[in-house]
């Protein structure tokens, strides 16, 4: 080994060409099984489903007949699809919108040292590590009309018993569905920006300070520009994740009131279990996975951008 | 106002700023947590009992009683089985990634698509396939689902920390007669523990937390503690204390896990490209 270190050196062209050499098979084994497992688990799986969504398949219908896109218009017809759509939407936009404002902020604020930082950090960042289903019903606790600490909190200011029931109408339900999804991963932008913060170079800022900028010019004209691909990754890995929004509304609404707050992947789920309709439900996970891939495409641009 | 206390206001303005997130973000924890200690009586009591006046036990007993230990070994084996799997297969491709650019540019860029991959688009063909295999509530079946999504995940991140290490030590190993999966063994792997273990605690957690293909995928025997929780959560009532003394199992584990990979965690939470 030692021997080896010595010799690197002078050896490294011509051995790392044929050592490290692409054209040989061994490379590709390294690469192998996860590639098969990815092919036969995923991309077989899709395709399938792809077959799927052109058939009409009920568990009650003894043949599944070729339907072309006729899942899919319905889909279109469907208005408790294309809701489900909308508040998928509203999640992903507002949510992201707001964790990446609070998280910002916090994390502008925190940025510089102060007492205690490291346990403040560290305890800003449990919502995180906890179990979905977990923070759906431990939310679902918080607002309860009777038992929920919410209510009994604001009949303290307002100085009379409160007895709302937040989940069984459908604005306060995408509202505490909303405050849910902030409240778990706002700390997650929080870290995230945290840490682009504080490599930012200090001698910028001392220089922007002798020539007498203010603030807000600082914030706007550096610190912004500076920030901008790690607000890109960080507002895209977490709207592409809320795309899949479902274990919240699983626990803290079941969908309700009605179907008022359904999301695509709970509506998918639902047409699966509930009805049993898989060509159906099949068509709704394509359409998903559409707009998943328009988005990705463009998060991968700007992963290359950003990672090289 | 003089310079000084403008920053003394500051510094305040500060610290209240930090005590309001962190009330907001500890309070449901908390909340929680005492709720597993809470009797019958004070978890459904209106106006809310904040602090159990007798901490009790009760609720961790019945959700044992009920099964809870055996879900707690569903999801350990599962999600342990997943993550090493995933460390295998994932550290064996990140080093081909890494040291052989095989597939070039966009063979890692394919992979870490797949990290996206909503459940909800492939549960049907899981669900017809694992029933024609008699997988439906089975390990094997959870944890091949999990092998698979944890994957690009994987891959993506050993990727990251081989491409870290000099590729000096490795080819010096070849020169001296090393094969190449000796050089991967025995050379870069243990190079990249410190990310391995990083990437292995993030593996476990998506796993351990996974709900969407747990709820449609086990029935009975195979159950893990994310779906043994919805079981608690009856048509009829809400065993709150059951529902405490379980998220309070789930959740410890994974809070010492955070702070085992503290340093990692910007880079496991980004996938590397914040580090």
């Amino acid at each position: 080994m030692e021997d080896g270190l010595e010799l690197a050196p002078t050896v490294e062209g011509p051995y790392s060409k044929i050592k490290f050499s692409r054209k040989r098979l061994t490379p590709w084994l390294f690469v192998a099984p996860c590639l098969i497992i990815i092919l036969l688990v995923t991309i077989f799986p899709t395709i399938y489903s792809l077959g799927l969504s052109f058939t009409r398949w009920e568990i009650a219908l003894p043949d599944k007949p070729f339907i072309g896109l006729g899942n899919y218009i319905q889909l279109f017809q469907d208005s408790r699809f294309t809701h489900s759509i909308l508040v998928t939407a509203i999640v992903v936009v507002v949510g992201v919108s707001v964790e990446l404002a609070l998280g910002f902020g916090l994390a502008q604020t925190l940025v510089a040292e102060m007492r205690g930082k490291r346990i403040i950090v560290a305890a800003l960042l449990l919502p995180v590590m906890v179990m979905p289903v977990v923070v759906g019903y431990t939310w679902r606790l918080l607002w309860d009309a009777q038992y929920g600490p919410i209510n009994q909190i604001i009949g303290w200011i307002i100085g009379r018993p409160f007895h709302y029931t937040w989940l069984a109408k459908p604005p306060t339900a995408i509202f505490a569905i909303l405050v849910t999804e902030i409240w778990q991963w706002t700390p997650f932008m929080f870290l995230v920006f945290l840490s682009g913060l504080s490599t930012l170079d200090p001698e910028l800022f001392e220089a922007a300070d002798i020539d007498g900028a203010s603030g807000w010019e600082k914030f706007y004209h550096l610190t912004i520009p500076l920030m901008r691909p790690i607000l890109i990754v960080a507002v895209l890995i977490r709207g592409l994740d809320a795309l899949k929004f479902f274990d919240i509304i699983f626990t803290l609404t079941g969908g309700g009131p009605g179907n008022s707050t359904e999301t695509i992947s709970f509506y998918i789920y639902q047409t699966g279990y509930q009805f049993f309709r898989l060509g159906y439900g099949a068509a709704a996970s394509f359409v998903l996975l559409i707009a998943l891939v328009i988005i990705l495409t463009y998060l991968l641009k700007l992963f290359r951008a950003t990672s090289e | 106002m003089s310079p000084r206390t403008r920053k003394m206001v500051f510094q305040i303005l500060r610290y209240v700023v930090a005590l309001t997130a962190l009330v907001f973000f500890l309070f449901p924890i908390m909340w929680i947590i005492l709720t597993a200690f809470k009797t019958g009586d004070e978890f459904l009591r209106s106006p809310p009992v904040w602090f159990p006046r007798t901490p009790t036990l009760r609720s961790f007993a019945h959700v044992i009683e009920t099964g809870g230990l055996k879900t707690l070994k569903n999801s350990l084996i599962i999600s342990t089985s997943a993550t090493l799997l995933s460390l295998i297969v994932g550290s064996l491709a990140g080093y081909g990634l890494a040291r052989y650019k095989v597939g070039g540019d966009n063979l890692p860029f394919f992979i870490l698509s797949q990290r996206f991959m909503p459940p909800a688009a492939v549960i049907f063909p899981f669900l017809l396939v694992f029933k024609t295999l008699k997988w439906v509530d089975t390990y094997q079946a959870l944890i091949v689902v999990y092998l698979t999504f944890n994957l690009p995940y994987a891959v993506w991140m050993m990727r990251g920390f081989f491409m870290e290490i000099p590729i000096e030590i490795e080819e010096s190993a070849l020169v001296d007669g090393c094969s190449p999966f000796g050089a991967f063994w025995r050379v870069a792997l243990p190079l990249v523990t410190p990310g391995l273990v990083a990437t292995g605690v993030f593996c476990f957690i998506f796993s351990w937390s996974e709900f969407f293909f747990a709820v449609t995928l086990t029935r009975t025997d195979a159950v893990t503690l994310s779906v043994q929780l919805a079981n608690f959560f009856g048509k009829m009532m809400v065993m709150w204390g059951e529902v405490g003394a379980m998220s309070v199992m789930a959740m410890l584990p994974l809070f010492l896990m955070s702070f085992v990979v503290q340093r990692y965690l910007v880079r496991g939470l980004t996938m590397g490209a914040v580090k």
